[in-house]
């Protein structure tokens, strides 16, 4: 479904977190304002998540969209732990799970062989970002 | 699993305090797709004995790191925790940002606490009504707390936290806006006064300044035999929150004497009551003036004075034959 915010009736509700060790979240920042100005609703949580805690906010927030930002280089573990705790809450389906960061491209492909939908690099723009979700986010 | 959860499960699910269910129950609700109200009819019976407490301040003050080192106790007593972040919904473009789970680093950990990020989008009854039925969902889950926080600014959000039984207002040391914040009403819905950010210089005069307002409004009439007490804390270290647990216990042995937990209660469900007949009279008045051949077009006679607007008000309300609502 490819509807606005608007005509879902409800804004489309995505989740920003931040994985790993390194101490930036100005893309995260970034973002996450974007959405909003697009008329998301942001679940923001900050630096320094866990692959289980965002496993559990994700599922408690109830989220359509997840998106990571990852830029530590540990994205073929924390990704996949992040696929596999969704799958096992039965959330994998109705997650969109994007993952934003310097990804190779052979791995960028595994990641969405594994259930990413999209991996976005430092060349994408906001607005792909944003018009990719709306195309994509599983609104019921 | 999908999202194709019927209502059954959905219900079975919310009791039996599954994440998940918990989580798709509350979107029901924040949505108002066709189920929510067989939803909210199904868990009312089931709600448990959580007692509710609100959280309110000024931007800024600390209420999420509060909230957060609050459930973090709770949880380590073996207590269940709810927590509903009721965040401004940006009125721009209609998005929002929702970042006190920014804060809730602590809780987040905890396998008992559920924690729910809320934006204050249209729903009718207003945010108010939303926030009441997303605590239903927490009391029927069996939570042994519910913490509701919200940024204390006007009318909507003193409704709010009157969902709660037990209401902490909390400041920080000695600024101009929470004296105002004070005068604009929130001292009189506060059982218990925190000032945190102890840490930073102007504490002693901030209490001094409470102790003086209470003062003053202990010498207006007030049925009130409780006096909020002052709570000091420093939320990010941790300190003084079992005061605080202390405070809020004690405002919850007050009201479990001569039945003013019921009374609170009640008072809760009357303005749930109050507000959603007021919704849905709206709604349906909103039918009738769009209705053709409605009262609505005989507005002429009010413009050239042969009926006076009173006249077709009175006559409106005569003729209302009330429709069962969605
Ligand atoms: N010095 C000091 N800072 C604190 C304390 N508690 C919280 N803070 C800081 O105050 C800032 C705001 O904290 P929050 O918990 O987000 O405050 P809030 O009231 O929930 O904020 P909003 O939800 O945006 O209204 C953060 O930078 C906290 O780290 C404290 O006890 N002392
Ligand atoms: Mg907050």
């Amino acid at each position: 479904m490819s509807s606005a915010p608007k005509e879902a009736g409800r804004p489309i509700r995505c989740m920003v977190a931040k994985v790993g060790l390194d101490g930036h979240d100005r893309g995260a920042h970034v973002i996450s304002r974007a959405f909003r100005d697009a008329g998301f609703e942001v679940i923001y949580t900050g630096l320094h998540n866990t692959p289980s805690d965002i496993v559990r906010v994700a599922i408690q927030e109830d989220v359509d969209v997840l998106g990571i930002s990852i830029l530590s280089g540990a994205h073929m573990t924390l990704v996949p732990e992040v696929l596999e705790g969704l799958a096992e809450r039965g959330a994998a389906e109705d997650t969109l799970v994007l993952v934003g960061g310097v990804i190779p491209s052979k791995d960028a492909a595994a990641l969405k062989e594994q259930g990413v939908a999209e991996v976005f690099g430092p060349g994408t723009t906001l607005a792909e970002t944003i018009a990719f979700v709306r195309e994509h986010a599983p609104v019921q | 699993m999908t999202s194709a959860m019927n209502l059954d499960e959905l219900i079975e699910g919310v009791l039996a305090g599954e994440d998940r269910a918990l989580a798709r129950a509350m979107s029901t609700i924040e949505n108002r797709t066709g189920q929510h109200r067989e939803l909210i009819e199904g868990l009312y019976p089931h709600r448990g004995e959580a007692r509710v407490i609100g959280v309110t301040g000024s931007p800024g003050v600390g209420k999420s790191t509060l909230v957060d080192r609050l459930a973090t106790a709770y949880a380590a007593d073996g207590l269940s925790v709810g927590v509903l972040a009721i965040d401004p919904q940006s009125p721009f473009s209609g998005g929002s940002i929702l970042g006190d789970r920014v804060r809730f680093d602590r809780s987040s950990g905890e396998p008992d606490v559920f924690v729910r990020s809320v934006s204050t989008r249209g729903a009718p009854g207003g945010i108010a009504t939303a926030t009441s039925e997303l605590t239903v969902v927490l009391e029927a889950a069996g939570m042994d707390r519910i913490l509701i926080e919200t940024v204390g600014a006007g009318q909507s959000e003193i409704d709010v936290v009157r969902v709660a039984d037990s209401v902490a207002v909390v400041l920080q040391p000695e600024t101009g806006d929470d004296v105002q914040m004070l005068k604009a009403g929130i001292l009189e819905t506060a059982d218990v006064l925190v000032v945190n950010k102890a840490d930073l210089p102007g504490v002693d005069q901030t209490i001094t300044r409470l102790q003086e307002m209470l003062e003053i409004a202990r010498h207006t009439p007030s049925e009130a035999a409780w006096e909020p007490p002052i709570v000091r804390t420093v939320a990010e270290r941790d300190e003084g929150i079992d005061g605080l647990r202390d405070a809020l216990h004690q405002h919850h042995e007050y009201l479990a004497e001569d039945s003013r937990l019921e009374e609170r209660r009640r008072r809760r469900h009357r303005a749930d009551l109050r507000r959603l007949a007021i919704a849905s009279f709206e709604r349906q008045l909103d039918r009738e003036f769009n209705r053709p051949g409605g009262l609505v077009e005989r507005i002429e006679c009010v413009e050239s004075g042969e009926q006076s607007p009173y006249h077709l008000v009175d006559e409106l309300l005569a003729n209302w034959i009330p429709e069962s609502d969605d």
